[in-house]
């Protein structure tokens, strides 16, 4: 998927289909099109919030003469107080990612960008500043998606794992991390466990092969990472199966934990599923963090 | 050749290759089973797991025997291993070839002569010149050595003969042997009186190498028959291991086709070396045998045949005027039944119809004058057809008038009035003896025991004949016994009576032996030494060294003398002989047999027949590599725990299977006779074109159908006839379209063709191709009909006549039409003397269905339907086509219908109605 364009129609014709996300219907637009998030609150902002009885600390100019005129006191009106979000997407680029258990599979790496665009379009048509670890801040606007797209189809990276990088982020923005979360956990928590401490809420995707989730592996077998790293040889790969699942779900746990603990969200996503499903997952816990 | 006990291998350079399969053992050991190497980002999760079981990286040992002994026996096969290989025999001088060649040799004669091609072969690569030499047929003089390419041009005439070596033969021929010879010498295995001195005479000439084969020598002696049951003793080597012998009774079968009759198996023990069967047949079965077989043995030896030692003869006595009140003793009967119960099968009535009427070979009156003008007419036509009438003397007969004045036919000689009485109380002489029997007559050689008396007796007339009709006289020189040929049988007539009464003879052991020389009653045993050398001897049956029955009828007749010598040579080769007094079988086999291995000396090599078995293992080595590498296919990935399903496994499996060949399936000769013997069903022969057969096949069943529409006959559905394979008496009609190429039959199907059509079969021979018979005057289908007919016993044929049963069988027609009209059919030819009937347009043709109609019309396409009955081939153009259509089906109907009743409507009594409608 090195052809920008190409990457980006892709992109662009996942994101199409899904009316719920485009539009969601017009149950949808109404809170994602205007792109500005309501703070519930008064505020700066464009959305008539409440009018209130004028105090003798307001100034005189913020009085509401149309609505005061109708009765005997002064009111102020007021508006909500709307603030753009900031999202930051990190999509895994590692030589783990390119991995597919089966030939008619996407790999997950390819998923996993082709999610997080599809996050960034319905993102950026909301008006919502949309960035990409490590180094594409948030920006907002159409261009955006075109940068992003850019930055996505970069080659892989040479490591066999990926982990987030050590950037930072913007407080009380919200992050996206699109991995197979194989890499060293320690980094992992150390990046989230940084952000949460900067108010920053997340959702942490999962992307996993089927394959990796079933090790329907047998008989003597070397097994080796995708860099060529790493290697284990087994002679009966039937016996590991029950194993590695334990370890699979340790790691899963501990996803699940480290979210607990942080107020991140942990969404599962195989690559044999079908992208819209998560899409739609990954923008409703996007859409439920959004109002605190 | 490099040998290795009774393995001898081509290339053993290539068994060094063995050292090389430790290594190959500690390599496979080394090295597991090359793993799968997959890319799984998971990897990082597996890091640090350890496998469980700690089964293995290394090859598991019976996979590594497995693996070992596929490459070991793949080595063994590329090396050429032989089993039993041959040494060669590479010497320089002349090569001597002795074959004893004798009837014990004939059991195994193509391993001996494949020997003896192998020894050819040898000495024309080493150029040496050779002789072969049967000693049972030895040249005259000395013996010639010619190079080995004579002999192998007269190989194929070296037969083993139905006798031993005579050892004074071979001792004279021994001692003109050159002095310097290299002998090999294929014995048969017996001991046999030449063997010791022609092995010194051999050895001191070169070396001597003899070859034996393992299989042992069996032998049948001749067959005796004892109460009613037939012992046939088996006679073997000595050291046999125990053995099931099967003996067969061949004969002619009441239709004269020679068949085994019965069978029998012999449990021989374990070391035994004389076994007897024992065979109860009837009578009339065992009359037929005409030899007993060892089953599976080729060897004169193994052959008996059968004389009339083992006939039972049906004797017919007329018991007419018995007056009962007489004592037991008194009676004539009684002697006779006595003499003739055990060894015949004795027939008694008062009427001389009846006892003919059982078809006996011997009629006795005794003491009966005079017979009825019709009884006499019988009983000479009875001896005319080859009967013996034995007639005995007695009172009745002295007192009568018969053959007084003239020659009674039922009398041998004329007899004087009364008799004579010569001993007794009113009389002066003594009783008679009897003289000693002339050597040609058939009592010659009997002894004569001193106290047989004659008292009384009836006399001859003196007459020119007399001499040579007198089969035996007492010493005063009467006559006692005559006898005259008639026709094809004898009347004999014994001047005496057949009780004790005029003498002392029926009482003793002599009237029993000369009953039985007489060919009244059942020789018991082998004829007595005197009885074979007084008379000659024709020979009948031969048999060759193989054991085959060859007719030697042709051959000059042997003195008794020759016979009784017993020595079987070329001029008496065993078999069996006839002269007056009977028939006698010479077989190699004798009850005193026994059979002795021969002992060789140490200093003779010798070789057994397992050494003429060389066996290339090749093969076999090779094959059991592969499939144990096929094994380890599978093996392997079950190991590696790649085996995912069974259908892997099976395909291997099959693969090996299909090298398996298929078993043949049996023939459907039942099934069909079910089918054709359920119904009424009409044959076509296969012609081998699928085309022609389709259309002969749709044609019966158009006729069928139309046959089952207009009349009674309800044929099934046609049944195509194979007639190498399939029996054809179910079949009353055979259709038989001939092609260009249709297949000449074999001479058994000939045979069987030939019983079907004297069996009252019909077959119809359709050549097709009327339409150009009509414009050439042969074609290709009627010259095939030409050689396919040639050997079938047809009549003569002609066109059929206005007249023939066919035209009006059912439909009055005259002409037969099939696809093709015009041209003639043919039938068999009415007989020549066949005449008009007064006023009536057909002739008297009652008998004589004719067993073939040929023709050309290629009837079966113009009778040939569908399911639907529609019919299959156009005929003709429009109506006019249908019309003869119609027609065809009219003369199918009609040639069923002829089939089927014969020449029923040809019977006059249908002339009148069919005149009728003649309307004439």
């Amino acid at each position: 998927m090195s052809n920008v364009a190409q990457f980006r129609a892709d992109a662009e014709a996942l994101a199409a289909p899904l009316p719920a996300l485009m539009a969601q219907a017009e149950h949808l637009a109404a809170s994602v099109l205007p792109g500005a998030h309501g703070r519930r609150r008064a505020g700066l902002g464009d959305e008539f919030w409440q009018y209130r009885q004028a105090g003798p600390s307001d100034a005189g100019a913020r009085i509401d003469w149309r609505r005061s005129g109708r009765s005997d006191v002064h009111f102020i009106r007021e508006t909500e107080w709307q603030a753009a979000q900031a999202v930051t997407l990190w999509i895994d680029t590692s030589q783990a990612m390119g991995f597919s258990g089966h030939k008619t599979r996407v790999s997950k790496g390819a998923r996993a960008r082709v999610l997080g665009l599809a996050l960034a379009v319905l993102l950026l048509k909301g008006g919502e500043r949309v960035g990409l670890m490590p180094d594409q801040p948030a920006r907002a606007g159409r261009a955006q998606l075109d940068t992003l797209a850019y930055a996505l189809s970069a080659p892989a990276a040479s490591g066999d794992y990926g982990a987030p990088p050590e950037t930072l982020l913007p407080p009380h923005s919200q992050a996206v991390f699109l991995s197979d979360f194989f890499g060293p956990s320690e980094v992992l928590r150390d990046t989230v466990g940084r952000a949460a401490d900067r108010g920053v809420r997340g959702t942490l995707v999962h992307v996993l092969d089927p394959a990796e989730e079933e090790f329907p592996y047998q008989g003597r077998s070397i097994f080796e990472s995708m860099a060529g790293a790493l290697r284990h040889e087994t002679l009966r790969a039937n016996d590991l199966q029950a194993r590695y699942r334990d370890r699979l779900a340790a790691r899963k746990d501990m996803l699940t934990a480290l979210a607990r603990a942080t107020g991140w969200q942990v969404l599962q996503h195989h690559t044999d599923q079908p992208p819209a499903q998560a899409l739609m997952s990954l923008w409703q816990l996007l859409d439920a963090g959004r109002g605190r | 050749m490099f040998t290795l006990g009774p393995l001898g291998f081509a290339t053993p350079a290539l068994l060094i290759a063995l050292v090389a399969l430790p290594l190959l053992w500690w390599l496979l050991r080394a090295v597991p089973p090359a793993p799968v190497i997959r890319r799984f980002p998971g990897v990082a999760l597996l890091i640090g797991l350890k496998d469980e079981t700690t089964q293995t990286d290394k090859t598991p040992l019976w996979l590594l025997i497995l693996r070992a002994l596929a490459v070991a026996a793949l080595i063994f096969g590329f090396s050429g291993p032989v089993l039993n290989p041959q040494p060669a025999r590479d010497g320089s001088g002349p090569l001597l070839i002795v074959l004893d060649a004798s009837w014990a040799s004939a059991r195994d004669w193509p391993a001996r002569m494949a020997r003896v091609d192998e020894l050819l072969a040898e000495a024309q690569r080493s150029d040496r010149p050779v002789a072969i030499v049967s000693l049972t047929d030895l040249p005259a003089g000395e013996t010639s050595f010619r190079s080995a390419d004579f002999w192998v041009e007269r190989r194929a005439g070296l037969d083993p003969a139905p006798w031993a070596p005579a050892a004074d033969d071979v001792a004279d021929w021994a001692a003109l042997l050159p002095d310097e010879v290299e002998s090999y010498w294929l014995s048969d295995g017996l001991d046999h009186p030449h063997r010791a001195d022609l092995t010194e005479a051999l050895e001191a000439r070169g070396p001597l190498t003899v070859f034996e084969t393992t299989r042992p020598v069996t032998a049948l002696a001749p067959p005796g028959l004892r109460d009613g049951v037939i012992h046939l003793p088996v006679h073997r080597v000595p050291g046999q291991p125990a053995q099931d012998i099967e003996i067969a009774a061949h004969g002619r079968d009441p239709t004269g086709v020679e068949r085994i009759l019965a069978q029998g198996t012999l449990a021989m023990e374990a070391g035994e070396t004389v076994a007897e069967l024992n065979l109860t047949l009837q009578p009339e079965l065992r009359n037929r045998i005409t030899r007993f077989q060892i089953t599976g043995e080729r060897s004169a030896g193994a052959v008996s045949l059968t004389d009339d030692a083992l006939q039972r003869r049906k004797v017919g006595l007329l018991t007419g005027r018995e007056g009962r009140e007489a004592l037991d003793l008194l009676s004539p009967f009684f002697y006779l039944r006595q003499a003739l119960e055990p060894v015949a099968e004795l027939v008694e009535s008062p009427s001389v119809d009846d006892l003919l009427l059982t078809a006996p070979d011997v009629l006795i009156l005794v003491d009966i004058a005079q017979l009825g003008e019709l009884e006499s007419a019988q009983i000479q036509d009875f001896v005319n057809d080859g009967g013996l009438l034995l007639r005995f003397a007695g009172p009745r007969l002295a007192a009568s008038d018969v053959a007084r004045a003239e020659e009674d036919p039922l009398m041998p000689v004329r007899l004087r009035i009364g008799g004579r009485t010569v001993g007794g109380a009113m009389s002066w002489g003594e009783p008679r003896r009897l003289a000693e029997f002339d050597d040609d007559t058939p009592f010659a050689g009997l002894r004569i025991p001193a106290d047989v008396t004659i008292d009384a007796q009836v006399l001859a007339q003196p007459d020119p004949a007399l001499s040579e009709r007198t089969i035996a006289s007492l010493i005063d020189g009467t006559p006692l016994v005559t006898r005259r040929f008639s026709g094809d049988g004898q009347v004999v007539l014994v001047h005496t009576t057949a009780n004790a009464e005029w003498s002392s003879l029926p009482i003793s052991g002599l009237f029993v032996e000369m009953l039985e020389r007489l060919a009244v009653s059942t020789r018991p045993a082998a004829l007595a030494e005197g009885a074979l050398a007084s008379s000659q001897w024709q020979p009948q049956r031969a048999l060759d060294g193989f054991g085959e029955v060859i007719d030697v009828s042709d051959r000059p007749t042997l003195p008794g003398a020759r016979l009784a010598d017993g020595q079987f040579g070329p001029d008496l080769p065993p078999g069996v002989y006839s002269s007056a007094i009977g028939s006698v079988a010479l077989n190699i086999g004798a009850d005193d047999m026994t059979l002795t291995p021969a002992s060789w000396p140490a200093s003779v090599t010798i070789e057994g027949d397992t050494i003429a078995e060389e066996r290339d293992l090749r093969a076999l080595f090779l094959s059991l590599g592969l499939g144990a590498l096929m094994l380890d296919i599978l093996a392997a990935l079950w190991v590696s725990g790649r085996l995912r399903n069974a259908t892997a496994a099976l395909g291997v499996l099959a693969l090996m299977g299909m090298i398996a060949p298929a078993e043949a399936d049996t023939p459907p000769q039942d099934e069909l006779a079910r089918q054709a013997t359920s119904e009424m069903v009409l044959g076509h022969v296969l012609s081998g074109d699928s085309r022609v057969d389709d259309t002969a096949r749709a044609g019966l069943a158009g006729l069928g159908r139309t046959l089952y529409l207009r009349t009674s006959i309800e044929p099934g559905d046609p049944i195509g006839v194979d007639l190498e394979r399939d029996e054809l008496t179910f079949f009353p009609f055979l259709y038989w379209p001939v092609t260009e190429d249709s297949p000449i039959p074999s001479d058994a199907a000939y045979e069987k063709l030939n019983r079907y059509l004297r069996g009252g079969g019909m077959i119809m021979f359709d050549t097709r191709d009327a339409e150009l018979a009509g414009l050439t005057r042969t074609t290709p289908e009627a010259r095939r009909l030409q050689a396919i007919a040639r050997p079938l016993d047809l009549p003569p044929l002609e066109p059929v006549p206005e007249d023939h049963v066919l035209t009006r069988t059912f439909y009055l027609i005259q002409e037969f039409p099939g696809r093709h009209t015009g041209q003639d059919v043919w039938v068999e030819a009415a007989p020549p003397d066949a005449e008009q009937a007064e006023g009536m347009p057909f002739r008297n043709l009652n008998d004589g269905v004719t067993p073939v109609i040929i023709g050309g019309h290629d009837w079966a396409a113009a009778w040939a339907m569908d399911e639907t009955g529609r019919p299959l081939v156009r005929l003709g153009m429009g109506a006019s086509g249908e019309q003869q259509r119609e027609i065809a089906y009219r003369f199918g109907i009609n040639l069923i219908t002829h089939v089927l009743t014969g020449n029923y409507k040809s019977d006059q009594v249908h002339v009148p109605a069919l005149l009728d409608r003649l309307g004439q």
